[in-house]
């Protein structure tokens, strides 16, 4: 791409096909943006038929949903509130599926985070409060790092398969933050819902200055950037990518595998972590059952929705924070149940997925096919052009 | 000594008779799991299947007073899932794995969103045979008192696994799974029988999802399934593809998840969280254990994209 548009002395750079360059990199990078859109109109135009067939009127559903989640500054706020964690959590899906793998069980590392991070906490305090947060960040990045790791790890040296390995585990983490809430870490003030000692005031994380949005919301967009840099701008990044294409092939290259999937499985576990020691340290103040709120399941469709990039996480982020906040107007105002937000998630996540299919077949995004469109009739030829 | 104070021998009476409680739905889940993983595709959705079964049959057994009707409503629930997986999973670029996470999500919040009103009332229970009637200890009542559903689960492992050898159908099935090309050079249509597989899989699945809600425990609740859809599937891998593996390793599994309840039963209260967590501990070392980088799995189908 070292031909573009320059300002004076050619107004518009042809390519090797007669087109102007600059449309041609437009119409390759337009591909995995109108794609998942139409996909995402495709699965709000079905939810509507569900809406209808079930009595409700879809036009006040989607006015609600607009309303509860995005139509003020009161739910701007409380959209991206929840879009904080589900950035982090998409990172557990969207940095092990570059490399090929599956992981779903971040809900799991989100739920370890935050006990570490709210027995790190406990254990630290009395310090001053930078070291005290900082510690806990550092608890949170760890418990969530191992827990994830583990998986990379018993994928590559054991090919134990990721997806099932990292869903048990995350049963165990919740298993295991029970056992430890209502047992050796519970406060005995904390009487109907077992927790773990609150953390004092001062080492709670607040608000961004002029907004009712907890710090978590930098540290999430902040940690998308620094992913989509290690993904696509390093090293490290480019040798992931070509493992996530063929393992043998990397081998072949003389590329160290092995601690590749463990460490970028262990990077992703460990933002599912922070994520868990955010939710204690900004919103909850101790660890609880409310831990496991299923952050790390919605973080799965945000990751697919935006098809494992890093910067395409954050909008996509926001728009189902904004959806699941809407998700008590709708209840109340509607007379539908909470679950209603979990049926439109499937949707667009079967949709999304269904979508992937249409990648390669519109002559529109493939400059290489402007002139011969009959190739698009032979997959086989296609290979290696998108 | 008075029979009704076994003390501790009430442990593993317990976890035999939950063994034989808790394995059915595993049973079907991972019969039907290993029809469909033997045509070469994996459907980790059957868990959303299992709790959308568990809903329709006990939202049909409260309207029609009738749990039969469930069970039969809710293989359907389930086949119209299992025919949704096996369809769209035809379509170049759309990854099995990928649409069984969808559907999972998928099932789970449908079945969440039509069973808000069911969660009160109470439905007719499917039928059960005491097999215990013999001894006049309560428990051992309780721990041989069998649904029908158990034994028809049995038979119908002893019949898969003989047919998947000696039947036309069944070599339909391995072929398939173990090499497309293969399977069209001899004129069958993969995606046909590959939908087949999923839709009968997903009946199966919906089956013990009526079982979950229809028996034991025995009501809709939210929290029906914590993953034993998913733990099917690992069950299936552990157990080679091979029907009678399913039957074993589902027994294996219920004993396991008997274990918590059954010691609180006696007053072991220390831990309960931990041994809640004792089947999906025993699943993931069961993987590790039998797992291997450097060979292929035996009898593992070739198509299967969970193995390669």
């Amino acid at each position: 791409m070292a031909d573009t548009v320059s300002s004076a002395s050619v107004p518009v750079m042809l390519g090797a096909r007669g087109y102007p360059t600059a449309l041609e990199w437009i119409a390759r990078r337009a591909e995995a943006f109108v794609i998942p859109v139409a996909a995402l109109i495709v699965g709000m135009a079905l939810f509507s038929l569900f809406i209808a067939l079930v009595g409700k009127s879809p036009v006040q559903l989607y006015e609600t949903m607009w309303r509860g989640g995005f139509g003020s500054w009161f739910s701007i706020q409380n959209s991206l509130s929840r879009a904080a964690p589900l950035l982090l959590a998409a990172l557990c899906v969207a940095l092990p599926a570059r490399l090929g793998l599956v992981v779903i069980g971040g809900e799991g590392a989100i739920v370890l985070g935050g006990v570490a991070a709210a027995a790190m906490g406990v254990a630290t305090s009395g310090a001053p409060a930078f070291f005290v947060i900082l510690a806990m960040g550092v608890a949170g990045l760890a418990a969530g790092g191992i827990w994830i790791g583990a998986v990379g790890a018993l994928r590559h040296y054991r090919a134990v398969n990721e997806t099932i390995s990292s869903l048990l585990m995350a049963y165990i983490a919740i298993a295991l933050m029970n056992h430890l809430v209502e047992g050796p870490l519970r406060d005995p003030a904390s009487l109907n819902k077992p927790s773990t000692e609150p953390l004092a005031e001062a080492y709670r994380i607040g608000n961004i200055p002029g907004m009712d949005v907890h710090w978590g919301l930098v540290v999430g967009v902040i940690a998308c950037i620094l992913s989509w840099l290690l993904i696509e701008k390093t090293s490290w990044g480019f040798a992931a990518r070509i493992a996530g294409g063929n393992v043998r092939a990397a081998q072949v290259q003389g590329l160290a595998v092995g601690p590749l999937i463990v460490g970028f499985t262990a990077l992703a576990g460990g933002f599912a972590g922070l994520a868990g020691m955010l939710e204690v340290a900004a919103v909850q103040g101790s660890a609880n059952a409310s831990l496991a709120a299923g952050y790390g399941y919605t973080g799965i469709l945000v990751a697919f929705l935006a098809r494992h990039n890093p910067l395409a996480i954050i909008p996509v982020a926001f728009l189902l924070g904004g959806i699941d906040a809407s998700g008590g107007l709708i209840q109340r105002r509607m007379d539908l149940p909470d679950a209603t937000v979990l049926v439109l998630q499937g949707m667009l996540f079967v949709v999304i997925l269904f979508s992937e299919t249409f990648y390669g077949r519109f002559k529109a995004f493939n400059p290489d096919l402007w002139q011969r469109g009959d190739l698009l009739k032979r997959p086989d030829l296609l290979k290696g052009t998108a | 000594m008075d029979a009704t104070e076994i003390g501790l021998w009430g442990v593993p009476l317990a976890v035999l008779g939950g063994a034989i409680r808790v394995s059915t739905p595993f049973i079907f889940v991972s019969l039907g799991e290993a029809i469909t993983e033997r045509s070469g595709r994996i459907n980790l959705g059957l868990e959303g299947t299992l709790v959308f079964g568990a809903m329709t049959a006990y939202a049909v057994a409260v309207m029609t007073g009738s749990p039969w009707l469930g069970l039969l409503a809710a293989a359907a629930a389930g086949l119209c899932f299992g025919l949704f997986h096996g369809w769209i999973c035809k379509f170049r670029g759309v990854n099995d794995i990928a649409i069984g996470i969808a559907l999972m999500l998928f099932g789970s919040g449908l079945a969440f969103f039509f069973g808000k009103p069911f969660i009160r009332p109470s439905a007719p229970d499917l039928p059960a045979i005491p097999f215990g009637g013999w001894s006049d200890i309560p428990q051992v009542q309780a721990a041989l008192n069998v649904n029908v559903l158990f034994l028809i689960g049995a038979a119908l492992a002893v019949f898969l696994w003989w047919a998947f050898r000696n039947t036309r159908a069944g070599l339909i099935l391995r072929v398939v799974g173990d090499s497309s090309d293969a399977a069209r050079a001899m004129g069958l249509n993969p995606n046909t029988v590959r939908l087949i597989a999923t839709g009968i899989g997903g009946a199966l699945a919906g089956i013990g999802g009526a079982y979950l809600s229809l028996y034991y425990p025995g009501s809709w609740t939210e929290g029906i399934s914590s993953g034993q859809g998913l733990m099917a599937v690992a069950l299936v891998i552990f157990a080679r593809w091979n029907p009678l593996g399913c039957f074993a390793a589902a027994l294996l599994f219920g004993g396991a998840g008997a274990l918590g309840p059954a010691l609180q039963s006696v007053g072991v209260t220390q831990g309960y969280y931990l041994f809640y967590a004792a089947p999906y501990i025993l699943t993931l070392v069961i993987m590790i254990a039998t797992s291997s980088p450097s060979r292929s799995l035996a009898g593992a189908p070739g198509e299967l994209s969970i193995t390669k």
